[in-house]
């Protein structure tokens, strides 16, 4: 039996499946942690976002500093944290939602910043205030792009949240810690068949979200759409070329 | 289309490409295959990747480079799966080895069941059988590095703890912070259940006795953690490690490995190094190296010069 069917077979046998360490319960704690921390980091980065992209300014600050946090190696921060605040969750939680916030604010300053100033200013010239920008034009059209920056935070801190069993709070990566340490190496390749198919999931369902977060005005400027009026454009483009030849 | 089609194609067979390079470099070589010990003067002393392996052999081989050998140190190399190999072979000539860890090791790497011996010369004598062929074991110093059952002072004052049995008196399950080995070890909860009849459990660190492990008793995650004998943490943080009467954890003797072709005179020296460790000895030199920041040779160079060696 090879490694790979060794695995599946770790994941089916049903003595992994059952009591504290069963694979359901390290999966739920997995996905649980996984996206409280996101939702944290959305709760602090997108603010900070839209307020760049909507005046324009720190950008090169936001820049520097969340390229600066996304370079901390999270094993260190998190046995720093640990050190100081002790074991449990709390460690754990910040260090990946230090980990999640540079891809969320990026997504959403570039969202924001993505937008035609031309739809702004004609949101302005009818009369609409910051706020009614922010919330009926920015907000809207940055929408898709926010979501791409939660759902690569999420790519990130899913594969990361293997790090949470370091120090014993949880989470599919238990797994691989005692694996190797114990010469099981099935173990250590069906704990991370699990975290690849999670990951997997994740990504699917952000991906449709993504999708669904494009206003339905703007639809035609997606993919499919585009691609299709090129074609169907491209003669008409033609036609003046041959009328300015006499 | 066509062009997309081709142009996903092209990106496919660049990643699968890039990949395949970059998966060919993990096969790297071997890093110790380089300049061979095959100088029948030179005696080559290896050391695992642990601060404490690599002060002892140190010892060793400043004090053999002092009777005049010509010494080549190959420390810092990882774990027993990494360097066994080579000494097995005879291609690293001295290296200090924990008896009923390296007991343990050759018997499973044989698909046999661990040792019930934990005495000293019970696993010494075992050793000698388990051995391959070409290296033989010198006399085991007094140093050990066994895993422990060790708590902090705050809680035995409160229970009047004294040894493992005495632990029944905390009542319950006792949470055991200790690296995950531990919890399959036959000293680990089984072991603790069979001889003194009390029920652990594992809380899993990772880092070998290291500060999480540390912490998780004194923030009462825990109540005991596997603590190595020999760490200087156990005076640095003021831990108690527990007595152990009923020979639960196997003795871990520091125990020195050498070819059998090994010149006689050298094992002599090894050995007059071996007789001055004991484990509070071994502890000082952790500590000079892990507290006070010494490196593992400078810390072994004033350990020789204190005791007439050098």
């Amino acid at each position: 039996m090879n490694l790979f069917a060794q695995g599946f077979a770790w994941i089916f046998d049903p003595a992994n499946n059952v009591g504290p360490n069963a694979i359901g319960v390290r999966l739920w704690e997995h996905v649980w942690i996984t996206l409280l921390a996101v939702a944290i980091a959305v709760v602090i980065a997108v603010p900070i976002g839209l307020l760049i992209g909507h005046t324009g300014k720190g950008r090169s600050i936001a820049v520097g500093v969340s390229g600066g946090i996304r370079a901390l190696p999270t094993l260190g921060l998190l046995t720093l944290l640990a050190l100081a605040i002790g074991l449990g969750l709390g460690a754990p939680l910040i260090s990946l939602v230090v980990l999640a916030i540079p891809s969320v604010l990026a997504g959403t300053y570039s969202g924001v910043e993505a937008i035609d100033r031309v739809v702004v200013d004609a949101a302005k010239a009818q009369g609409m205030t910051g706020w009614q920008i922010l919330g009926k034009v920015e907000i809207p059209l940055a929408l898709p792009l926010i979501v791409g920056g939660i759902r690569a935070a999420v790519l990130q801190v899913v594969a990361t949240a293997t790090l949470v069993a370091y120090i014993n709070a949880g989470g599919l990566g238990g797994y691989a810690f005692s694996g190797i340490a114990n010469q099981d190496y099935a173990e250590v390749l069906g704990g991370s068949i699990v975290v690849i198919a999670l990951a997997i999931a994740f990504e699917i369902v952000f991906a449709a979200l993504q999708r669904l977060a494009v206003p339905a005005g703007v639809s035609a400027g997606s993919a499919r759409q585009s691609r299709r009026s090129t074609r169907s454009s491209a003669p008409r483009a033609s036609t003046p070329v041959e009328g300015t030849h006499p | 289309m066509i062009t997309a089609t081709t142009r996903r194609l092209a990106a496919t067979i660049a990643v699968a490409s890039a990949a395949a390079i970059a998966l060919a470099g993990c096969s790297s070589s071997d890093p110790l295959s380089s300049g061979s010990g095959g100088d029948s003067k030179t005696i080559v002393v290896g050391s695992q990747a642990y601060p404490s392996n690599e002060i002892i052999a140190e010892l060793y081989a400043q004090e053999l480079e002092h009777e005049g050998f010509t010494v080549t140190k190959k420390l810092n190399i990882g774990q027993r799966k990494a360097y066994w190999p080579e000494v097995a072979k005879g291609s690293i000539n001295v290296f200090p080895e924990y008896n009923g860890n390296l007991l343990n090791y050759l018997l499973q790497a044989d698909g046999k069941d661990t040792t019930t011996e934990t005495t000293t010369d019970g696993i010494n004598s075992a050793l000698k059988s388990a051995l391959p062929s070409d290296v033989k074991a010198l006399p085991s110093a007094d140093a050990s590095d066994a895993d422990t059952y060790t708590v902090t002072q705050e809680l035995a004052d409160k229970y009047d703890l004294k040894s493992i049995a005495d632990l029944s008196k905390i009542g319950g399950t006792i949470s055991i912070a200790a690296n995950p080995e531990f919890a399959t070890a036959a000293y680990g909860p089984t072991g603790l259940k069979a001889k003194y009849g009390i029920t652990g459990e594992v809380n899993q660190q990772n880092d070998s006795g290291g500060p999480l492990t540390i912490k998780a008793i004194q923030d009462g995650d825990s109540q005991v953690a596997d603590i190595y004998s020999a760490s200087a943490s156990i005076k640095t943080d003021k831990l108690v490690t527990l007595e152990d009467p009923k020979h639960l954890v196997p003795a871990n003797n520091v125990t020195p490995i050498v070819s059998k072709d090994l010149d006689s005179k050298a094992a002599d020296a090894i050995e007059k190094v071996n007789k001055l460790l004991t484990t509070d000895a071994l502890i000082e030199l952790n500590r000079q190296n892990s507290v006070d920041q010494k490196s593992a040779a400078s810390v072994a160079k004033s350990f020789l010069q204190k005791n007439d060696l050098l």
